[in-house]
């Protein structure tokens, strides 16, 4: 059935956290941005007690899609639609503060969507201890970014270990997951340099892994408050377990298809998260404009509007529709229909979006807009980064590309 | 809970105006475009596909309920064939329609059965006006109160089969309020114009319409007018249309660009032209899915005025820049009418202002 009825739950849930959004996370939004690099427990103390009082449904790293063998139980989940409600909101409130939140994220996710029930019982249990506890992913190399089948970081296997060796850039949460908090980063490694993509699997290194080093936290654009970081691994031995997947699928390339499966969950909850900073920046836009005795007047042909209304309206619409594309492929994935090119549809559409309504809500609230006294310029330079992270615009409209058209990556590149 | 999936029944209702779109609709919409004439047996065809009469209660001759999301999905498979042959399809539904929605119980019993019982019959509404800036909450069309009755004076445009039509609803400002009028076609004042040579939808037989002081009793006046929702209606049903059309041009550029090769490779395998079918089938999907909620609404009995106007203003946006990257990706033979992206193109300028035409 067609329905946009929104969860009972999932809206209670998300007027709890826009609370927290409005009186935690907005007022500390500007400091945390000028103190990069400081941490800001407050915020995740306050998240990670808040997450384990709440009941499953809340959590920030729900089950992964379950195995398709796996019988259905009652109702169809909707733990991912949550998430992308409650994703939004919190990046709402301020996107930096909300890649701080523990529980998970990227990591997680990859255990989650990847994982064996064991690991994930292993892997997944610290982060609902007494203390918050990060987790990450790794992939990015100084050489390599979209191109996942470049990357030069070795994974050799030594008896029942395996010795990893590799630099990391990028690695959101690098530094609260390996140093701040007993965390683990999900590290992508090649098994056999020679076969490229095929002999690419993943690996959980734990915090406090000998040989895995934080060796830089990088200076950024914007999302200042999420640590950035560098990590060098030397001759850093893993169990054999550590590698994501089963025994079978560690054989063949099935191990690097599962972890790309993080990507059809992670996608449209960064849609979210941009959406949340879009929607903040269209709201504070309107806002400003009604202050000024500025209304929208809605269904006039465009040759009865002010420009600035053509404006304002283009942009809702494009809001609304990149935000029921991220919604559609949530649903998807809670009711185990198989994502095609919707994942990477509502990425392409919520990074172009964000990206348009921070540089037009400033552009039309001129040098007021411009100003730091306002949230605005830090959310425009927010946005940017769900342009580039979690696959980049482009490489988005490569991957629904060649959904679309049925060519594999040698017919299309 | 979120749904994103047609119901079975939905489906099945797809599957068969599809089936007639792309058999009849389609086939037929080169030769109806180049002869300015719609056979009467295609128009008939759909007609009996039944959508109409399934949003139509028994107590009105139908045997349904309506529902604007069911519309829309059924409105994007006929304009997928053909516009101008979904415009004919649906034009009684913007009468009969309107009545269901505004009219008093006497007035439903009395104007829709003639309209759903029958074979397909010109009934259709007189809502669009000629002017560039027209604006439906200022029509320049007025009714005024005399001795009891109506006198409405006006022009209107885009009347489809104006010159055979069984009666028009005609859409008109009383004192600044949009309300409707069923005025039958030979009342005194009504005249009926030369055929209008349009851009597009060249198929579907439109006519100007001027209103001379046309007397109506206040009977012929929808008792209980709903603007917001009736306009909410149009724009979802021309949203709809406006996706089925998108998907038109995009599926048949995508099939040709793997088809068409140049420089030893098909076109489809540059990047220049698979980013844009790659945005294309993105701006569709967001379209719809906007078109979508805003039908939801409608048929949730919220008020939908402002999502249905965002996704009309979304879906005619999206309509020109699908169609006219349709036209580009076949490059110089976009350009010759032997295929239909051309026609597309030109049917898809006139979304932005077809909303009145067909309701949903």
């Amino acid at each position: 059935m067609i329905s946009f009825e929104i969860p009972e739950t999932i809206e209670k849930t998300v007027t709890m956290i826009e609370a927290v959004a409005t009186e935690m996370m907005r007022p500390q939004a500007r400091y945390y941005d000028e103190h990069e690099h400081e941490i800001p427990w407050e915020y995740i103390n306050f998240m990670h007690e808040a997450l384990q009082s709440a009941d499953g449904g809340v959590s920030m790293a729900p089950e992964g899609p379950k195995d398709e063998d796996e019988p259905m139980l009652g109702k169809p989940s909707i733990g991912y639609q949550g998430l992308a409600h409650y994703v939004e909101m919190l990046s709402w409130g301020d996107a930096g503060l909300y890649l701080c939140t523990p529980r998970g994220g990227l990591g997680a996710a990859a255990v989650s969507a990847a994982g064996t029930p064991e690991q994930k019982a292993k892997f997944l249990k610290r982060f609902n201890g007494d203390k918050a506890v990060f987790s990450a992913m790794a992939i990015t190399e100084p050489h390599a970014g979209s191109d996942t089948a470049a990357i030069k970081t070795t994974a050799v296997q030594d008896g029942d270990e395996w010795v990893l060796n590799g630099e990391k850039i990028f690695v959101t949460g690098g530094h609260k997951s390996l140093v701040d908090t007993p965390g683990f980063v999900i590290v992508w490694a090649t098994i056999d340099p020679d076969a490229g993509r095929k002999g690419i699997r993943s690996f959980v290194v734990e915090a406090g892994t000998p040989g895995c080093t934080v060796t830089k936290l990088e200076k950024k654009l914007g999302i200042r408050c999420s640590d950035t970081a560098t990590i060098v691994m030397q001759d850093c031995r893993v169990p054999f377990e550590n590698m994501l997947g089963t025994v079978e699928q560690k054989k063949t390339s099935e191990g690097y298809k599962g972890v790309l499966r993080t990507f059809e969950v992670t996608r449209p909850l960064v849609g979210a998260s941009a959406l949340g900073i879009a929607r903040a920046a269209l709201e504070f836009l309107v806002e400003k404009l009604a202050e000024g005795g500025f209304e929208i007047r809605y269904g006039l042909p465009r040759n009865r509007m002010t420009n600035l209304e053509a404006e304002v309206i283009d942009l809702e619409a494009m809001l609304r529709s990149a935000w029921l594309l991220t919604l559609r492929a949530v649903w998807m994935v809670d009711n185990k229909v198989p994502i095609n090119a919707e994942a990477s549809m509502s990425k392409i559409k919520a990074g172009d979006a964000v990206v348009k309504i921070t540089q037009k809500a400033i552009e039309l609230l001129g040098p007021m807009g411009y100003s730091r006294e306002h949230l605005l310029e830090k959310w425009f330079r927010d946005a940017k980064i769900n342009d580039l992270y979690e696959g980049t615009g482009q490489i988005n409209r490569l991957i629904v590309a060649r959904r679309i058209l049925g060519y594999s990556r040698h017919e299309l590149s | 809970m979120f749904g994103f999936e047609p119901t079975e029944e939905q489906k099945l209702l797809v599957e068969a105006v599809r089936r007639y779109a792309e058999n009849d609709l389609r086939a037929a919409a080169h030769e109806a475009d180049e002869s300015g004439e719609l056979p009467p047996d295609l128009i008939e065809k759909g007609w009996e596909l039944g959508v109409l009469q399934a949003s139509v209660p028994e107590a009105y001759g139908g045997f349904g309920e309506r529902s604007a999301v069911t519309g829309a999905l059924a409105a994007e498979e006929l304009a997928w064939g053909d516009l101008s042959g979904a415009l004919a399809v649906m034009a009684p539904g913007a009468y009969a329609l309107s009545v269901l929605l505004t009219g008093s119980e006497d007035q439903k019993s009395e104007l829709i059965p003639p309209v759903i019982e029958a074979d397909w019959k010109p009934y259709v509404a007189a809502f669009v006006e000629p002017e560039y800036d027209f604006h439906a909450g200022e029509m320049r069309t007025t009714a005024v109160a005399s001795n009891g009755d109506y006198l409405i004076t006006g022009r209107k445009a885009r009347v489809p089969f104006g010159d055979s039509a069984e009666a028009l609803l005609t859409f008109a400002s009383l004192d600044g309020r949009i309300e409707a009028f069923a005025v039958p076609t030979d009342a005194e004042g009504v005249q009926v114009g030369e055929r209008e040579q349009l851009l597009g939808i060249q198929a579907l037989p439109t006519f100007p319409v001027t209103f001379d002081k046309v007397r109506v009793p206040a009977s012929a006046r929808l008792e209980g007018m709903d603007a917001s929702q009736v306009l909410a209606s149009f724009n979802v049903a021309a949203g709809a249309l406006a996706i089925g059309l998108s998907r038109a041009a995009y599926e048949y550029a995508l099939d040709y660009a793997k088809e068409r090769e140049a420089f030893g490779a098909p076109i489809a395998q540059k990047q220049a032209i698979a980013f844009m079918l790659a945005e294309m089938a993105t701006e569709i999907d967001g379209a719809r899915l906007m078109v979508w909620e805003a039908a939801w609404e409608i048929d949730q009995g919220k008020e939908a005025f402002k999502s249905a106007y965002l996704a009309l203003s979304n879906a005619a946006e999206t309509v020109m820049m699908v169609t006219d990257r349709g036209v580009q990706i076949l490059g110089g033979h976009g350009y010759i009418r032997e295929h239909p992206v051309e026609r597309w193109m030109r049917n898809a300028r006139g979304l932005s202002t077809f909303a009145g035409m067909a309701m949903v």
